[in-house]
């Protein structure tokens, strides 16, 4: 399936803005990237697992919160470093400086 | 963690300090006729580098290096004079460590950044934030690096910096101390782990620094540690004397006199001559309209007795901004009872510095170079211990650390 990478993001990727990766679930796409990729994974996902605060996964014009949701064949995943402000994540943090 | 006399543990440990004889030194990290130095500059939004031949009257800016990364830490490794380790991250993508191998031209990233234990429990569990703090390990030990993180954390590189494990000993007591609620906590920049120190005499025998919880240290390269911070004030905790919970903005270990540390800390500037336990506080000699609070504390690569503070207000609602509006730098001779001023050159008034506690440092030249770095972006140097400054540059982004350093 095919991955949107943000700006921020592409010096691990080459500079390229998509690149394709297999994986049932959005941690499993994560997982492939981080082979092809090494320490992509780590930027935007903690050693906890959780979704670093100011990164956002969607799919299907969804935000995806937890890395075992499910993908299908055809998904397309938009990672988005996100804007201060936006709605709060998970940790109930909301803004940052950047 | 109780006293010498009843703990056996202890009593080794005040043996084998006071068996400890003066350190000699071998090695690049005290030459005296260098022909280049480095200043190693992090900074809110990437590094830079400046360059000079041993007269450091021409410095060289390369950079900005990673552009928009936060970078607590730039650091030379001593030992080979080539290998650079730099703690970054950026607004939105997590903490990460940089290395080059051939003096800053490229740079790869760690494959293995410090990073706490998946925990069953991981919503409650600790992430590495910010890697804060670099130091290198023994010369004894090529390859061996440390680093103190937010939150709390204290990790270790075996490979130069490519992967990092925790230091366990470490993280199991810091569980310990936590214990007690409120004495390891978040200062306003959340809670820091810095002041990594290595005895040149002994690669166990390890001191770090905690904002707040205080200073520890260990004998055993990590697995136990213990206390030190009697006679240190701490007027933001509920008790008046207590083992632990102190704040060291910084502390630093004289490399030729290894006994002998100094501490600028959030409530006064100390001295702590080992096997001794008890901190003098040497901050009480200073003018009292300037106070003794600052961030960095800075030592004489030679002389153990030649420190120097850069001063901040801590009054009121704690401004840590130049006093009076009047930036300076203060030096003692004599290790801390007496003090003085060295201004000659920066700004008379109207100048509100911040520098943060690694934003100061020397080189080992003679005679010794000092650098500091401003929160306003920037770098002022003085090739003369102090006597006069000048400015080297400004209009960087937020300076966070400033290290010297002689490459190979």
């Amino acid at each position: 399936m095919r991955v949107f990478i943000p700006p921020p993001l592409r010096s691990y990727t080459g500079g390229r803005a998509r690149v394709e990766v297999e994986g049932a679930t959005l941690g499993a796409v994560l997982d492939s990237l981080d082979v092809s990729y090494p320490g992509f994974r780590f930027r935007i996902v903690d050693e906890q697992d959780r979704i670093r605060s100011h990164i956002r996964f969607v799919v299907r014009e969804e935000f995806i919160h937890t890395l075992t949701h499910p993908l299908e064949p055809g998904d397309e995943i938009q990672i988005i470093c996100a804007l201060s402000g936006g709605s709060p994540d998970s940790q109930g943090t909301t803004r940052q400086d950047v | 963690m109780g006293s010498a006399r009843g703990n056996p543990a202890r009593r080794v440990l005040q043996r084998k300090l006071s068996k400890r004889g003066p350190v000699i030194r071998k090695g690049r990290s005290v030459a005296k006729t260098p022909g280049r130095v480095w200043l190693l500059v992090g900074t809110k939004k990437g590094a830079f580098i400046f360059r000079a031949d041993g007269t450091r009257r021409k410095w060289e800016p390369t950079g900005p290096i990673f552009l928009g990364n936060e970078v607590n830490h730039l650091v030379l490794d001593p030992r080979d004079g080539r290998t650079l380790l730099m703690a970054a991250r950026t607004g939105h993508l997590g903490p990460t460590v940089f290395r080059s191998t051939d003096g800053g031209r490229t740079w790869k990233e760690a494959q293995r950044p410090p990073a706490f234990p998946k925990a069953d429990d991981a919503a409650s569990a600790p992430a590495v934030e910010r890697t804060f703090w670099l130091t290198p390990g023994h010369p004894s030990q090529p390859g061996v690096w440390y680093a103190g993180t937010s939150p709390h954390g204290m990790f270790r590189s075996g490979d130069g910096g490519v992967s990092w494990d925790p230091v366990a000993g470490f993280l199991d007591y810091l569980q310990v101390l936590k214990a007690r609620e409120g004495f390891i906590g978040p200062t306003p920049g959340g809670p820091l782990t810095h002041s990594i120190l290595v005895d040149p005499r002994d690669a166990a025998h390890l001191y770090v620094g905690l904002s707040t919880g205080g200073f520890f240290e260990t004998l055993d390269g990590g697995g136990s540690w213990k206390p030190l911070n009697k006679g240190v004030a701490a007027y933001f905790l509920p008790v008046k004397d207590t083992e632990y919970g102190h704040d060291p903005h910084c502390v630093a270990l004289h490399p030729a006199k290894p006994d002998r540390l100094y501490q600028q800390n959030h409530c006064g500037i100390y001295r702590l001559d080992r096997p001794g336990e008890t901190w003098k506080r040497i901050g009480r000699a200073m003018p009292k309209e300037v106070g003794d609070i600052g961030f960095p504390i800075v030592l004489h690569p030679r002389d153990p007795d030649t420190v120097w503070v850069f001063p901040m207000d801590g009054t009121t609602v704690w401004p840590r901004t130049s006093p009076g509006g009047r930036p300076a730098v203060y030096r003692t001779q004599d290790a801390g009872r007496a003090w003085q001023r060295q201004d000659r050159g920066m700004p008379r008034e109207q100048a509100y510095f911040t520098v943060m506690r690694q934003a100061f440092t020397a080189d080992p030249l003679k005679p010794v170079g000092l650098y500091l770095g401003t929160t306003s972006g920037e770098i002022w140097v003085s090739p003369a211990e102090g006597a006069t400054w000048r400015i080297l540059a400004s209009h960087l982004p937020y300076v966070l650390s400033v290290t010297a350093a002689v490459p190979a």
